[in-house]
This record gives structure tokens, sequence and C-alpha cells, in this order.
């Protein structure tokens, strides 16, 4: 049986961690409306490059960019993408779940498999089971700049140029709404042929083009992949922060009733101790007679 | 609209600007180039420069940093990799950033090097077209 002061210091520290988990709630608030601010304005640009490789794709017949070409698959490479906090929920749990069960699954199928992380929870994970990794990004969430897409993208193609992956997948977590975050797993390269929509012909008038087609192309494929990374981390990112509201949003009811069960607990051990108490002194009294 | 074009100017970080206007001047990887209404389909990669727009009697100016024009009869459509109107440059950011970008070139190595030049010719563009605040 706890003593009364046992149960008093209980409610003070549930108390305690009602608070932060109240204060982290609101600040994942705040960051979820920023992330998803971003990741609405990031919304036109990837739009329009589709219209633009439409256009593009459209003009002539291309020659085939290194970039789309696939060629037989030796090496996979799995890009694991969670947050580099902790304290969201089944967030990164999710994901590292999901990308396990991709890799073991590749590697059933006799794929070699290399592992890249961005975030320092994915990148804790497979350090911790000692896999090794062929690269490791932290650092980006909380302010994410396109720098850091461009520096992810512009890694992955040099070694796909090289040959050292052949395919490359990022998994993340696709944010769907506020309460709803889904595992993605999407094929970042080779790249996959542009799906066109049919589109009226321009004036039926040929393109003109500068520098030459084929270098437009070179550029854009490479920036097409920069832009969906960047989409990826402002979607991840919007997950998390999400996740995390959720996940303190529970705790702070879970310590709500914490609290109020411990305080009936309280009261009711009090009441004993006024009861016995008062037998003692009837009971004196009886003594005395 | 018959003479008019859609100037769009997007980035990665929003949509910078979008409004019917007369005329577009850019600076192409190939030079400088520009666009009046009918003019023919044209694609071309954009370096560090300026762009610069007409509506009525008003000039505008941009800064824009690397990108794609998509350039159609009655559209001009930019992919930039940031853009920023010429009012809304900041200077001082700017010659600092030029500032640390010469200290870089100074103690140079070769990677740096591009860097170093790249980050400088941003800087000249924007404090250039930053001048250029007032239309004339």
């Amino acid at each position: 049986m706890p003593t009364l002061r046992d149960i008093k210091r209980r409610i003070v520290s549930v108390k305690n961690t009602r608070q932060i988990t109240k204060a982290m709630k609101m600040v994942a608030a705040a960051k979820l409306r920023k992330a998803q601010t971003k990741m609405l304005e990031a919304r036109p640009y990837a739009a329009k490059m589709n219209a633009v490789i439409a256009d593009l794709a459209a003009g002539a017949e291309r020659g085939l960019h290194p970039l789309l070409a696939a060629r037989p698959r030796k090496t996979v490479e799995v890009i694991v993408m969670t947050g580099d906090r902790g304290l969201c929920g089944a967030f990164n749990s999710n994901i590292l779940r999901a990308a396990s069960g991709f890799i073991g699954e590749l590697k059933r199928q006799g794929f070699e498999v290399s592992i890249s992380t961005i975030g320092r929870k994915s990148r804790d994970y497979f350090k911790r089971r000692s896999i090794p990794m062929r690269k490791s990004w932290t650092g980006f969430s909380g302010r994410i700049v396109y720098t850091n897409a461009q520096e992810v993208a512009n890694e992955i193609i040099e070694s796909y140029a090289n040959e050292i992956i052949d395919e490359v997948f990022l998994i993340y977590n696709e944010f769907v709404s506020v309460i709803v975050q889904r595992v993605s797993v999407v094929r970042l390269l080779p790249i996959s042929p542009v799906e066109t929509e049919e589109r009226e012909p321009v004036s039926g008038s040929e393109f003109i083009f500068e520098p030459s087609q084929q270098d437009i192309f070179e550029r854009l494929l490479p920036k097409n992949i920069e832009i969906q990374v960047f989409k990826a981390l402002l979607e991840s990112q919007a997950s998390e922060e999400a996740a995390r509201m959720t996940a303190m949003e529970n705790a702070t009811k879970n310590a709500n009733e914490m609290i109020d069960k411990l305080t009936l607990q309280y009261n009711k051990a009090r009441q004993a101790t006024i009861t016995k108490e008062l037998m003692d002194i009837v009971g004196g009294v009886e003594a005395l007679k | 609209m018959e003479n008019k074009i859609r100037l769009e100017i997007v980035t990665p970080y929003g949509l910078v600007f979008s409004d019917e206007v007369d005329e577009v001047t850019a600076s192409g990887s190939e030079g400088e180039f520009g666009v009046l209404p009918g003019h023919a389909p044209f694609l071309t990669t954009l370096k560090v420069g300026m762009l610069t727009y007409k509506k009525g009697s008003e000039t505008r100016y941009f800064f824009v940093n690397w990108g794609y024009a998509d350039v159609g009869p009655d559209k001009v459509l930019i992919l930039a990799d940031s853009a920023e109107k010429s009012e809304d440059i900041d200077v001082e950011r700017a010659k600092a950033a030029m500032k640390r970008a010469e200290e870089r070139l100074k103690k140079a190595e070769e990677i740096d090097f591009h860097r170093a030049e790249a980050a400088i010719e941003r800087a000249v563009t924007r404090v250039q077209i930053a001048e250029k605040r007032r239309p004339r």
C-alpha cells in the first residue's frame, strides 16, 4: 500500500510529464503548419517541371539518356528516410519496419543491397545492427532547403553513373493528412519513362532548343530527381510533425487519465487514514471510561 | 488576352510571380533573349542573371538563379532554383556573401574555387539588379 506521500509524489511527476507533452504538442502543431505550407509551395514547381518535361519529350524522339537506361540490376540501393528525433509515435519505426522487409525481399531475390539513410534515427537503427551503410545524411530536419535535396540527388546520380548502384529506391513517409501518414516506396533511378498525358500539339510548330535538346534533357533529368527528393523531404517532415502531434496528444490524454486515477487513490487513502485516526481516538476514549 | 504573355516564375519555394505581361527579357545560357507575344515554342536553360518584363509602361526586374524557360506563343514559364524581385533583394546579404566568397577564393583549393566563383557571380548580379530598383 503506497503511502500518501508516495501517491502525491507520483501525481506531481505525472503532472510534470503532462506539461512537457503538452508543450511538445503545441510546438509540433506549429511546425506542422510550417511544414505543410512549404510542402504546398513546392507543388507548383514539381507540376511545372512535369509540364516542361512533357514539352521536351513531345518535341522529338530523344536519345537514350544514361539516367533512363535500365541495366541489369545487381546492386539495389535503398534510401531510408526518417526523422532526426524520436517521440513521434510509430513514425520512425513504421519506416524502419517497411525498410527491413523491403531489403529482406530484395536479398531473397538475389540482389546486392546497399543502404543509405537520411535522418539520425535510421542511421542509428542500422548502426545498432552493424549493417553497413553506403551513405548517411543527418541534420536535414527542421530547416529543409533545396540544397539538401541537391546534395542527395547529386550523390546518387554520380554513384549510379559510376555503376556502383544499379537501381535506387527511396522509402519515406508520405503525408496524407494530419492523422494518416503512409509509408511509400518510390523508384528514383533509373527514371521510369515519363508518362506524358495527351496534350494538344503546340500549333504544329517545332520547338527551338537552346542549347540542344539533348543538353536540356541531360540537365532536366537530374533536376527531376532533385525535386523528387526535395518533395519527399518535405512530406517526411510534415508527416513527422503530424505524427509527433498525435503522439503527444495521446500522451497528454493518458497523463490526464493517470492523474485522475491517482487523485482518486490519493483521496481514498487520505480518507482511510482519517477514518483510522478517528477509530483510534474513539477506541482511546472508550478505554478511558 | 490576345497580345499578352502569361509570365510565371516558379521555384521550389513557391510561385514567385504570375501575371499577364507585354514583353519578357531573360538571360539564357546562350545569351539574352526577348519574348513578345506569338513567340515560337522555345526551350532553354537559364544562367544566373536578370529577367525583365514590361507591362504597359511599367518595367520590373527579377534576379533568376539558374533554371529553365519554357516559351510558348502566349506563355513564358520560368523554372528557377531561386528568384527574387529586384526590390526584395537583400543587398547587404549579397555583399556579405561576396566578401565571404572572395575570402574563400584567396585560400581556394580546386573544388572550392568553382563554388566561390559561382557565389561571387550570384552576388554581383544580385547587387546589379537591386540597383535597378527604381523603374526608369
